[in-house]
């Protein structure tokens, strides 16, 4: 288990004061200024040599794409992003960053735009985050006035502005380009890419967009050394990891605990275990509703909460929201309220997620039913895998993944359910 | 009836906080809708006026997103939650309380005006589900269950 004095959220819970005062007491902003003038190469090279992989879902390690920021400016200035849209259903980890540690994430900020030559900072915050924006800029407003933000931010030469920007919720905004169309005042529509943000983003000026929490980590790696950051978890897997644990355990919460930590001591040890035990685990979505969901056999099975390990199973890390279901469950309802929910949140650009996206939440909401003949099963994975791959953004794959999950894991429930369906239907005849 | 001298100044400041009329768009409806609940006819065209855009470019934004109001609301907009970890956790008992204690469906308000229902996709309270935001700081409350409603409706829930 992550000990105490490893934690880098020593507020997550907010039970101790989470203004500057109480962050600085519990360690932050501490020699910020002086992290700073080790320059920026330094800063990136620290954060490539933590293994830090963007904690918002995709993984991509945040120091490599740090570096993919132009050296010199060519006249244009650098943003800083920070996708605060936290929105993937099952998600709750960023939220509590912001209300109760929000100073990891603006010292972050400042660290981060310097190390991409960024004077700018804009954080993106969903609609529905009300009282964490008012901590944000309750904590944002205490910097400026500490001299931590601004002119000259922290005494370390670099000026540095950051604000806060509101959604309205769509979950879409989450979408990096779509949430740098958003922060332009549009739809929030995803962008072709190429050009990629740190090309042409904001503006069409270099843009690097980073999840609140591969942000707020940044100063505690920058100070203990990235060396002590890929102490934890296992290589390409590395640093402490912000789990958000919900649906059938005992009890649901948000804890910080070191990458690679296995499926069981993550429930055991901070869940209070599985609702009704062990052998009453039906699945489990181990990363946010997008990534495809797992049963309980292979979770049971030395599961390993990484990146790597997820994708060898065909699942995903995601944003580390996991999402638990016992037996009770009806699998085949859950993947269809989930197809619901990205038939309402397809923003409509591309035609094979928005035609595709509301196709395969009718079909599932017939296999939901039974009302269906057994070939519609592998006509829907075939739909899947027209959708998947074929859009500008990711919804499309996000569509389709949790189906595909279900059909790979869980084929017999919907056949059985088609079964039974027909024949309940055909009984009467046979009467006669 | 038009809007209030500070709101006024305040969409003209996000014009320079947000980097011009364009980003200043979605806060400027954000603002009003804080202040009213919802953004009519009226205040979305003032609002454009203000910032030096068309009527249209504002409509086409607030018609985006989800969570700006152009219908008249309750007093206190419920946003009930309709993520995978409510629903597992049995959110759909509490739908069901909600709307029979309210005697409304979603995106209706109750005759006393007091109260509209929403459904949303997951509002990041998933440790707390079933959950729900109510009123306009969005305050979060869960866990919800059908027999106590209190915790969402205070003492109309009784």
């Amino acid at each position: 288990m992550l000990k105490d004095e490893d934690r880098i959220f020593t507020n997550l819970y907010g039970m101790h004061d989470r203004t500057l005062v109480g962050a600085r007491k519990r360690g932050h902003w501490d020699g910020t200024g002086d992290l700073i003038r080790k320059g920026r190469e330094w800063i990136v090279e620290e954060v490539k040599s933590s293994g830090l992989r963007g904690r918002g879902g995709a993984g991509f390690p945040t120091g490599l794409k740090w570096s993919f920021m132009p050296k010199e400016s060519d006249g244009r200035p650098h943003y800083l992003v920070v996708n605060a849209d936290e929105s993937e259903p099952g998600t709750c980890k960023d939220r509590e960053i912001m209300r109760h540690d929000p100073h990891t994430l603006i010292e972050g900020c400042l660290i981060a735009g310097f190390g991409m030559g960024a004077n700018t900072g804009y954080i993106y915050i969903r609609g529905e985050y009300i009282r964490e924006r008012e901590a944000l800029q309750a904590a944002i407003d205490e910097a400026y006035d500490a001299g931590l933000l601004g002119k000259n931010a922290a005494g370390s030469g670099w000026d540095f502005d950051l604000y806060l920007h509101h959604g309205a919720g769509a979950y879409i905004c989450g979408e990096e380009t779509a949430l740098l169309e958003s922060l332009e005042g549009k739809k929030g529509m995803p962008r072709m890419k190429p050009p990629f943000p740190a090309g042409a983003g904001l503006y069409g000026c270099p843009t690097t967009v980073n999840n609140v929490e591969s942000i707020a980590v940044v100063p505690t790696i920058l100070r203990r050394g990235g060396e002590w950051f890929a102490g934890f978890g296992r290589p390409n897997n590395t640093g402490t990891k912000i789990f958000a644990v919900s649906g059938h355990v005992n009890r649901p919460c948000v804890v910080e605990e070191a990458m690679s930590i296995s499926f069981e001591e993550l429930i055991d040890r901070h869940c209070g275990g599985i609702r009704g035990g062990w052998d009453n685990l039906k699945a489990v979505i181990p990363g946010g509703s997008s990534v495809p969901m797992l049963p309980a056999a292979t979770m049971r099975d030395g599961a390993i909460m990484d990146f790597d390990w997820l994708r060898e199973n065909r699942s995903g890390l995601g944003t580390a929201a996991v999402i638990v279901m016992d037996q009770s469950t009806d699998v085949i309802k859950a993947i269809w309220r989930l197809a619901k929910f990205y038939k309402h949140e397809s923003c409509g650009q591309c035609t094979p997620c928005r035609e595709g996206s509301g196709w395969m939440m009718r079909v599932m909401e017939r296999l939901v039913r039974g009302d269906a003949d057994p070939a519609e099963i592998d006509m829907l994975l075939d739909v899947t895998k027209q959708v998947e791959g074929h859009t500008i953004c990711a919804l499309g794959d996000a569509a389709a993944w949790p189906i595909q999950g279900l059909i790979r894991h869980f084929r017999h429930e919907i056949e059985d359910r088609i079964a039974h369906k027909r024949n309940k239907r055909a009984a009467p005849v046979a009467a006669e | 009836m038009s809007l209030a001298p500070d709101l006024r100044a305040a969409i003209e400041a996000a014009k320079h906080h947000h980097g011009g009329p364009r980003p200043a768009m979605l806060e400027a409806l954000r603002m009003i809708q804080q202040d009213h609940g919802w953004v009519s006819d009226a205040h979305l065209e003032e609002a454009a006026a203000l910032l030096g855009v068309t009527t249209a470019e504002m409509e086409d934004v607030a018609t985006f997103y989800s969570l700006i109001f152009r219908r008249p609301v309750g007093e206190k907009v419920i946003l009930l939650c309709d993520g995978a970890s409510c629903w597992l956790n049995g959110g759909d008992a509490v739908r069901d309380a909600v709307m029979a204690r309210l005697g409304i469906g979603f995106g209706e308000t109750t005759a006393d005006g007091k109260y509209t229902l929403v459904n949303i996709c997951c509002v990041g309270g998933c440790d707390h589900a079933p959950a729900a935001v109510i009123g306009r700081d969005r305050k979060l409350v869960g866990p919800l269950t059908a027999d106590d409603l209190e915790g969402l409706l205070g003492e109309d829930a009784r």
